[in-house]
């Protein structure tokens, strides 16, 4: 179906999956307020569930716009594979996110309708962050995924850490969205609009690539786009942030917001800055080797899982910037394989670590995984997977991703980069193994207790999490496939705009 | 085009757009009130405003409208930042950043 930009109503076309998912918020936010008799009542049980079939509703949106055709000037949001891709992996966080935190959600006293509505909002931003082709419709895509989020870490208000949590990501998020406004301001003043089409157009063809402005503006805008992904000089937020937080909306965090802000970050140096590589790439590279290097290396002395898993989600944003730096469409299509495997992986270990901290998130210490894999054989053998896949095991979906990845950055001559990527692995299998060695070889000391049998939707999502990281790492070609046609699809020009080529 | 003291309007626009905006970033690293920071970030927002309107002189009106945007972003962001700095007042009785120790940095 063709689909013309020019036309206002269009957009109601293109943006269906934002707008069912906006509207089913809505509804479920005012189905809560009538459903409750008084302010202090729990929500409904069928909170969950409602959550989850407003997700499958945008996910059937999601699956009918792949049939549009775009044809008239370059709109504001894009109407490409790209955007289709990382819309579902979005929702899938967000599927994810409603199975494993049932049994948390009651157990912690947190029956808030208020908080699924708020994972709803944040992930239609991130829908509008990572879809949109015009810097100022980002920008306020990037507040609705954030303020969701700030509000959610501090969701427990009887949990002092949360709070506090909450209070350091926000100004550390509010901060850095000035640096990205900031940038956004001189590309505007630079090219003369926010499109980014157009910025590419007027970059290549004035020949006002060397300008200062936009030379300023891609640097504040990789600022803004570094504390959004957590790359090290700008990741202060990101551990206490995810320690602060209750763990499934940490493990929505680790994996939602970090695709998301990938996304955007490709789309904006791929579609905008291409003719600027050659000022930018320094950037990628050099926040790639210190992200790689440095998180991994305090990941090795962290203690806590919670914590140690908050570096690990640091050190796979180093990865995501080799495929940054790649600059191609191998790394585009590199980071799209490599979002939905990491999902999956992540989301199953912080649900795994939710299980063994029991209530109150009271044992996040190693010692609470002694001896598991043999007093609970289905937790022990899916975080096994997962984190075989997060350290890059052959036969994972996580090996396959980093290959992928390397592919991109060798083809690119990024071979510096592509060495430390390989050693930084070589140091994550410590950590990760460590826990696996727990889980597996030490007897279990007194006050390790059991977990509590397994709700069945964190049993559903752990086995799905798990069969798929397992399938991605076995059967990975149609899911590759897809994802090089999908960023191929990004980086297409759409018809009546002529691009300059170098 | 108007100019002062050799300057064009424009230039003096973005010079103060940018004086301001590193007044907020130094504001933010130096202080420790919790509230203090947060101005400081506003202030930064509104000197990017400043920017947005100087760059409308020659770029286009768009310019004023994202004003408009950003103003509305930075009140639903004070909304929330004020209730997060009043959820853990009433822990830790206090806004400055450095009884916050709960969590390392």
């Amino acid at each position: 179906m063709p689909v013309d930009l020019s036309s206002p109503a269009d957009y109601a076309l293109v943006m269906l999956p934002e707008i069912v998912l906006s509207a089913w918020a809505m509804f479920i936010l005012l189905l809560d307020v009538f459903q409750k008799g008084s302010r202090s009542e729990p929500s409904s049980s069928s909170m969950p569930w409602l959550t989850l079939g407003g997700v499958v509703l945008a996910v059937i949106a999601n699956a009918w716009i792949a049939g549009l055709q775009e044809t008239g000037p370059a709109g504001m949001i894009a109407v490409d594979g790209f955007r289709i891709f990382v819309n579902f992996v979005f929702l899938l966080a967000a599927g994810m996110f409603v199975l494993i935190s049932t049994r948390y959600i009651d157990e912690e006293n947190l029956r808030l309708g208020e908080l699924y509505v708020l994972i709803l909002f944040a992930t239609v931003g991130m829908m509008v962050f990572a879809g949109a082709r015009d810097l100022m419709v980002m920008f306020i895509g990037l507040e609705l995924m954030s303020l969701p989020i700030y509000v959610l870490t501090g969701i427990n208000r009887r949990d002092r850490r949360g709070a506090e949590g909450a209070l350091k990501y926000f100004l550390l998020g509010a901060f850095s969205s000035a640096f990205f406004l900031f940038g956004i301001a001189l590309a505007y003043g630079g090219a003369g609009s926010t499109n980014l089409q157009e910025i590419a157009l007027a970059i290549g063809v004035d020949g006002i690539g060397a300008s200062t402005l936009l030379v300023v503006a891609t640097a504040l805008l990789a600022v803004g786009f570094g504390f959004k992904v957590a790359a090290v000089p700008f990741h202060m937020w990101t551990p206490d942030a995810y320690e602060g937080a209750p763990a499934p909306v940490t493990a929505f965090m680790a994996a939602g917001i970090k695709a998301a802000a990938f996304a955007g970050f490709i789309r904006v140096f791929f579609t905008a800055f291409p003719d600027l590589y050659g000022t930018w790439d320094a950037i990628a590279i050099w926040l790639a080797i210190i992200t790689m290097a440095s998180a991994n290396l305090i990941a090795l002395v962290q203690g806590n899982v919670k914590r140690m898993l908050a570096y690990s989600s640091i050190a796979h944003a180093g990865y995501l910037l080799v495929a940054l730096a790649a600059a191609s469409v191998l790394g585009a299509a590199s980071f799209l394989f490599y979002s939905v495997t990491y999902t999956l992986m992540t989301m199953g270990a912080f649900g795994v670590m939710m299980v063994v901290a029991q209530r109150g998130e009271e044992r996040l210490d190693l010692d609470a995984y002694s001896g598991l894999a043999w007093r609970r054989p289905l937790l022990g053998v899916v975080m096994t997977i997962f984190l075989l896949s997060l350290a890059g095991f052959p036969f994972t979906g996580g090996f396959i991703g980093k290959v992928f990845i390397l592919r991109a950055a060798v083809e690119r001559g990024l071979v510096l980069l592509a060495v430390v990527l390989v050693m930084a692995s070589l140091i994550s299998y410590f950590y990760y193994l460590r826990v696996a060695w727990y889980m597996w070889f030490r007897e279990p000391d007194e006050r390790t207790s059991d977990p509590p049998a397994l709700a069945p939707g964190m049993m559903v999502a752990l086995v799905f999490a798990a069969v798929g990281v397992v399938l991605l790492g076995v059967l990975p070609g149609a899911l590759l496939e897809l994802a090089e046609r999908s960023a191929a699809g990004m980086l297409q020009i759409p018809a009546g705009l002529t691009r300059f080529v170098p | 085009m108007q100019m002062i003291g050799g300057m064009d309007l424009t230039t003096m626009s973005l010079a103060l757009s940018a004086i301001l905006f590193s007044i907020g970033v130094v504001g933010v690293i130096v202080r420790r009130n919790a509230i203090i920071l947060f101005l400081c970030i506003e202030l930064m927002l509104n000197a990017v405003n400043l920017a947005f309107v100087a760059f409308s002189r020659t770029a286009g009106v768009d310019g004023q409208i994202f004003v408009f945007f950003v103003m509305t972003v930075a009140a639903a962001e004070a909304a929330v930042g004020l209730a997060l700095v009043i959820a853990i007042f009433r822990h830790v009785e206090s806004v400055d950043m450095k009884n916050f120790n709960l969590l390392r940095w």
